[in-house]
């Protein structure tokens, strides 16, 4: 039994190395688990540990990598295993085409004469930054500025009604409340407390596009999803141009430029076409179940050049629509008085937006605070104009 | 009920049995974790796509333990008064009038009066309390992943103590807890705290093999050709990049379909007349229409001759 329990401690600190949260008070629970049913059958082993260790779907392959590994090793006494590369889950690994030198953050102390360098310095800048300039043409020094401003920018995207009841002056009789209440005053109704919905912060979701085309908002619009998604709370965040990535811890972090500056250079890889369509396909199959619920405001942030079938985008942007409360268009190029939305892809995603908005410059993204703050609670309760 | 053993089966393999018995068919990875939940006297968490079958397991351990189950479907703003107890208020407001009638009303006697079980209503939480005796009941907490933080908040509390205060009545304790099964379709994470707590058991969709088992023996009426034509085509169907792929309780309707419509054969016009039995989602039907319903049959003739 001594040699059990020592492997099993053992085999918990592997598994904790590999990033899965193993509570001690489960190996005691595998312990005592193990000695019912027996250690005859590998098999049985791993469903004992695994339905013991384990609470997550996303860490029961690592879960498994884990135990075959630890028992593989374990015939040959000596502990000598491969666990480094255990819990590494698939990133986005920027590659570089050769003769390109990586962008390395500098601490540059002496004032940076690079744009990287510029950037990273994060310090005071002495650069006023124009509110209707547009982020395309804006300087390495503007850049730095609405980096500051847009990721403290205080975000309230209004309010859903949830189902919860809460204690009110106003409205339904609370019924539960009114008797507990009367009855100490001795049976007369002399006080009706009242209840109502509760609200809650209304949850958004963004699906920035970062393909080439959008090259010269990109990071702007990075930093604006960022201070989104630390200011206003149920925030989720995908970025996308051939394929979709679900970016939402990465953004909400705090470290500020870091984050940012680091998804960019991973963006550098991604360049190339949208597939617009092809992209919220994936994310009504594999995301919107988890990530749509309680009716949330959608903001689409892309120019509408679409490589890809138009009728795809229809049919998806049709069905992100259907799920939502809102679908906002947000178009860097908009902005510009001689645009017009005449692209296939655009002309396809206007049949399905509730409000097609310019994000080109800070004013534009304050209209949008604003706009934001005025839609209505409500489940459902958002008119459409169809 | 015809009374049974009242202990946990002795083995994993009793337990297999025993679920067997009730039709329900349960491979090692999820007749261990129901046996560790069941000795352990933890609850049972079970997270799984839609229709793998995480209700039926709360359904046939209850009924292979010989125990009552009661169900609590979460949702939404779901509260104490909705899960555990509510007073009877109109009942309340009804004895109130009555009272008022009695001529020497004796006023502290009312509060005291209003407040008893006779005015009380049991919700699920409390009744799995309650009903005791050497059988505690299967409690099923059904789509947790529906019910909000507070709520969760809740359940986390109760399902360390198995106890709920009544504030009017006092504290009111399992002497056995009840065996707890808690179903996820994780629509959300729900919190590691809770989870922790439980046994956990992510239940996949099933292989052809045990999906024919579970056809052949919850749809009798079917030949043993349909049953693995059905089943392989369903198999192939959930390979599909769809909204919305067909749980076990669509292949078991579908094959009961076919059955009463006398075919012991599938063909592709069958299926297309059919398909609204397995996918419930007009887009998913209409990117299945058609060639597709080819080639997947296709490979599902295949499949099942192998």
């Amino acid at each position: 039994v001594n040699a059990l329990v020592t492997n099993l401690l053992l085999f918990g600190r592997v598994l904790r190395a590999a990033g899965l949260q193993v509570h001690h008070g489960r190996l005691v629970d595998a312990i005592r688990a193990l000695e019912w049913t027996g250690v005859g059958s590998r098999n049985d082993v791993r469903e004992v540990l695994r339905a013991l260790l384990v609470h997550r779907h996303d860490d029961l392959a690592v879960f498994d990598e884990a135990f075959d590994l630890f028992f593989r090793a374990h015939g040959s006494s000596e502990l000598n295993l491969p666990l480094f590369s255990l819990g590494e889950r698939a990133r986005v690994v920027a590659k570089r085409e050769a003769g390109v030198p990586p962008r390395v953050e500098v601490e540059d102390i002496a004032g940076g004469t690079s744009s990287a360098a510029a950037f990273a310095v994060g310090a005071y800048s002495p650069v006023e930054v124009s509110r209707t300039k547009d982020f395309g043409e804006f300087t390495a020094g503007e850049l730095e500025a609405a980096r500051r401003l847009l990721l403290r920018m205080p975000w309230d995207p209004g309010h859903r009604r949830t189902r919860r009841w809460e204690r009110a002056t106003q409205g339904p009789i609370d019924l539960r409340r009114i008797l507990r209440r009367n009855v100490m005053r001795g049976g007369a109704l002399v006080d009706l407390p009242r209840r109502v919905r509760r609200d809650a912060p209304r949850p958004i979701v963004v699906l920035a596009d970062v393909s080439g085309s959008m090259d010269r908002y990109s990071r702007v619009l990075l930093y604006f999803a960022c201070g989104l998604a630390r200011s206003a709370g149920h925030v989720e965040s995908f970025l996308f141009a051939t394929r979709l990535t679900r970016v939402t811890r990465r953004v909400a972090a705090p470290g500020g430029a870091r984050a940012v500056t680091q998804l960019v250079r991973e963006l550098q890889d991604w360049g190339g076409g949208t597939r617009i369509g092809e992209a919220l396909r994936t994310f009504n199959t594999t995301w919107a179940r988890r990530v749509m619920r309680h009716g949330p405001v959608v903001l689409v942030v892309s120019d509408g050049w679409d490589r890809g079938d138009p009728a795809l985008l229809d049919r998806e942007l049709a069905r992100v629509r259907r799920s939502c409360a809102r679908l906002i268009w947000l178009n860097p190029l908009l902005g510009s008085a001689r645009y017009e939305p005449l692209t296939r892809g655009m002309q396809t995603a206007l049949q399905h937006v509730d409000d097609f908005l310019p994000v080109h410059n800070l004013t534009s993204v304050e209209r949008l605070a604003t706009h934001l703050r005025r839609l209505p609670p409500g489940r459902h309760g958002i008119h459409r104009h169809v | 009920v015809t009374p049974g053993p009242a202990s946990a089966p002795a083995s994993v393999d009793a337990l297999q049995q025993a679920l067997a018995e009730e039709q329900y068919i349960a491979e090692r990875a999820l007749a261990v974790p129901i046996y560790l939940a069941l000795r352990l006297k933890r609850p049972l968490f079970l997270e799984g796509e839609a229709g793998v079958g995480k209700t039926e397991v709360a359904k046939a351990l209850a009924a292979a333990l010989h125990r009552p189950l009661i169900r609590l479907q979460c949702y939404e703003g779901l509260d104490v008064s909705h899960a555990v107890y509510e007073w009877n208020y109109p009942r309340q407001l009804l004895e109130i009038r009555l009272l008022e009638t009695t001529p020497d009303l004796d006023r502290t006697a009312v509060a005291r009066e209003l407040f008893t079980e006779t005015f009380l209503i049991k919700r699920p939480l409390l009744r799995a309390l309650e009903e005791n005796g050497d059988r505690p009941p299967v409690l099923l907490i059904d789509e947790i992943d529906r019910a909000d933080e507070e709520f969760e908040g809740y359940l986390l509390e109760f399902l360390s103590d198995f106890q709920v205060t009544i504030p009017e009545l006092g504290t009111i304790r399992a002497s056995q807890p009840p065996v707890v099964v808690v179903t996820s379709n994780r629509t959300r994470e729900v919190h590691d705290a809770l989870k922790r707590r439980c046994v956990y058991s992510w239940i996949p969709y099933p292989d052809f093999e045990k999906e024919l088992k579970i056809v052949t023996s919850k749809v009798p009426g079917a030949s043993a050709r349909l049953a693995r034509e059905v089943t392989a085509f369903v198999q192939e169907l959930r390979t599909a990049d769809l909204y919305k792929s067909a749980g076990i309780s669509e292949t078991l309707d579908w094959a009961a379909a076919l059955v009463a419509l006398d075919r012991e054969v599938l063909d592709a016009d069958l299926i297309e007349e059919t398909l609204g039995l397995l996918l419930k989602n007009q887009e998913d039907i209409d990117s299945v229409r058609g060639e597709r319903i080819q080639t997947l049959l296709a490979r599902a003739m295949d499949l099942a001759t192998r």
